[in-house]
């Protein structure tokens, strides 16, 4: 079972890809397990597509190597290649109907069984009765199911998606993202999944690479990259986050960092903290931050500015002494709702902290993020 | 006063009848008259109705010989035009390469330049090459200026093919000959289509170019009915241009249907 897994597992190494004027990808290794569901996630220009052109054989490499399994495929044209992309723009063929679309890549490896085994795809896309139809007499999600099923029906070794759902409206990008993992699921395929919607790639990836600016600067699952981003870019691009400037104080006690950010002492879980770094960066997710005393033993004391209420919750900025304003977000629960104006205390605990090192910039993703 | 607005509402009806109806009646004219009997050498005045040049419509010496040449040039040529021209617009459509500006210029001149500055110099290529002057010489000059016509026609429908759509067959594993064959082809269709008839109809009617390059024994039909308008027009020329002008109608009208039906089930 260990043998046949590792054999289809997705391997770049070096991979490069170099334009004119610019490196679009810079050298990377990424090793994708078979059967798993991974996303590249980064803002529009990080490399994240041109990545997966060169999977694809779309796009050839400066440099680098690309296996699946034993077998590089590295030099070999993407019509020889045992992977199929679900474009952006879909790219169904718009002179046949729905059924020869899905039959297509089956015909061209000369499959006996390509009439039927199109049907099964349709169904499991649950598009089994519009087989006759002319893809531009379906709707966008109709068609984003088509190009999946054309896709999917070849079962390759790899199925690369570039941005899907990107033409969707909210509703039904919703909808296409649980349908999608059920599908991963049922045909068992590796899935790799670009997008720039940290949302999409947190519901449905097993493990994202958060790409920038041509390098992945974080590789992980979906709670670690939250919890723990390892850069200020990874903390602002996947969700929000607070960032306050601090100096560590003190040696480590009871598990904990003594800080301390414009004059007010604060603690941060110790195995959160970079190495010995002497300034860093603080960060909290505003979810983790509680208006009052009983989030915990740090506590910075501000005025609201601004209260949005959300329904499901309510969001606070709350301007610090020194001028920066805080994002709070507290649930619905009931209890009652500061007001602009008000002097608040907020508090949190310290393994809802995490440290970065203070040379990156602190606004590093916030633009790009959308 | 509803007669008025009536008449308003429908003022653009009637501007669109009257400009069709001043492009359609030369033909109809040409079309009454091959039914005419005329007086004389020349079929300008209505004398008789008569059936007798659609019974014998090869009836006048040499005129069907011209037809037929003409035909034939006109097939040939638009073939391999067509042929040509379709994979220069494909090569500028889809692929860079040094040149490529150089050519996308150039294939418009045979268009830009006066027939007549073009007849006369393919004429003097000719002779300097030993080509003699006759039905090969004007083959080679009709593909030449139907090639600019089919890449012009070629290239405007491949512009707005999305180059995805051979990325995608190439994903699922077709060929670059397949993907030619069963996805560029198919979608260019239209365009390579327009793109044939024009040249067809180019190559038939033309006249000042053939007229330098052609012998006395390469008389197409254009030429003919040149010829014969100095000495009297046979009727039948009226009835080979009916016919023609008949053909060309059915040709519009079976493509608009088909386009018709293909946005139908689009």
């Amino acid at each position: 079972m260990a043998a046949t897994r590792t054999s289809g597992d997705l391997r770049l190494a070096g991979l490069t890809k170099e334009f004119d004027t610019f490196t679009a990808v810079h050298p990377m290794d990424l090793v994708i397990p078979e059967g798993s569901f991974f996303a590249l996630l980064g803002p529009s220009g990080c490399g994240k597509t041109t990545t997966l052109r060169m999977v694809a054989g779309l796009e050839q490499p400066t440099a680098g190597r690309i296996h699946i399994g034993d077998t590089e495929i590295t030099d070999t044209k993407a019509h020889q290649r045992n992977v199929n992309t679900v474009f952006q723009s879909y790219a169904l063929f718009p002179h046949m109907n729905v059924l020869e679309n899905v039959e297509f890549g089956l015909r061209r490896r000369g499959d006996k069984n390509a009439t039927v085994k199109a049907k099964e795809a349709l169904e499991l896309v649950q598009l089994g009765e519009v087989a006759k139809k002319k893809p531009a007499q379906l709707s966008g999600g109709m068609q984003q199911r088509v190009a999946l099923a054309r896709a999917v029906v070849n079962r390759p070794d790899v199925l690369l998606l570039d941005e899907p759902l990107g033409a969707l409206d909210l509703k039904l990008r919703r909808q296409m993202q649980i349908e999608l993992k059920r599908i991963q699921q049922e045909v068992g395929l590796t899935f790799i999944h670009v997008t720039h919607d940290q949302e999409e790639a947190m519901t449905m990836a097993d493990t994202i690479a958060v790409m920038n600016a041509g390098r992945i600067e974080q590789l992980g699952d979906p709670a670690t990259l939250y919890e723990h981003p390892a850069s200020t870019f990874v903390a602002n691009f996947l969700g929000q986050s607070n960032l306050l400037k601090v100096t560590v104080t003190g040696p480590a006690r009871n598990g904990e960092v003594p800080v301390t950010a414009y004059d007010t002492a604060l603690t941060v879980a110790a195995d959160h903290v970079p190495g010995d770094a002497k300034e860093v960066w603080l960060g909290v997710r505003p979810e983790k931050l509680r208006m009052g005393e009983h989030g915990g033993p740090n506590r910075l004391h501000g005025t609201v500015s601004d209260v949005s209420f959300t329904g499901v919750a309510t969001q606070y900025l709350v301007r610090m002494p020194w001028g920066k304003e805080l994002t709070v977000v507290q649930q619905n629960d009931g209890s009652g709702r500061a007001r602009p104006g008000e002097d608040v205390t907020i508090s949190w605990a310290a393994e809802h902290g995490f440290a970065l090192d203070a040379a990156q910039a602190a606004d590093a993703g916030v633009e790009e993020e959308g | 006063m509803g007669v008025l607005s009536w008449i308003r509402r429908h003022l653009l009806a009637f501007a669109a009848l009257a400009v069709l109806a001043l492009l359609l009646v030369p033909n109809v004219v040409v079309a009454v008259f091959s039914f005419n009997d005329p007086v004389g050498k020349f079929n300008y005045n209505w004398a008789k109705f008569s059936t007798d040049a659609w019974a014998h419509p090869c009836g006048s010496p040499g005129i069907c010989e011209s037809l037929g040449l003409s035909l034939r040039i006109g097939v040939t040529a638009s073939l391999v035009a067509t042929v040509l021209g379709t994979m220069v617009a494909l090569a500028l459509g889809r692929y860079q390469f040094r040149g490529r500006a150089a050519t996308n210029l150039l294939i418009f001149v045979p268009m830009a330049t006066p027939e007549v500055v073009m007849g006369s110099s393919l004429l003097t290529l000719f002779l300097m090459l030993g080509i003699p002057s006759g039905a090969l010489a004007i083959l080679i000059a009709h593909i030449m200026f139907c090639v600019s016509f089919v890449v012009v026609a070629v290239k405007a429908r491949v512009a707005t093919l999305d180059p995805r759509l051979e990325e995608a067959a190439a994903d699922l594993g077709a060929t670059p000959a397949q993907t030619f064959l069963r996805v560029t082809l198919p979608l260019a269709a239209p365009g390579i289509a327009a793109g044939a008839l024009l040249a067809f109809s180019l190559s038939f009617d033309d006249y000042i170019i053939t007229n330098f390059n052609a012998s006395p024994s390469s008389i197409t039909f254009p030429m003919f009915v040149w010829g014969a308008a100095q000495r009297g027009v046979p009727v039948q020329v009226n009835v080979i241009g009916t016919v023609v002008f008949l053909a060309a109608l059915l040709f519009v009208i079976a493509g608009q249907v088909l386009s018709n039906r293909r946005q139908r089930a689009v």
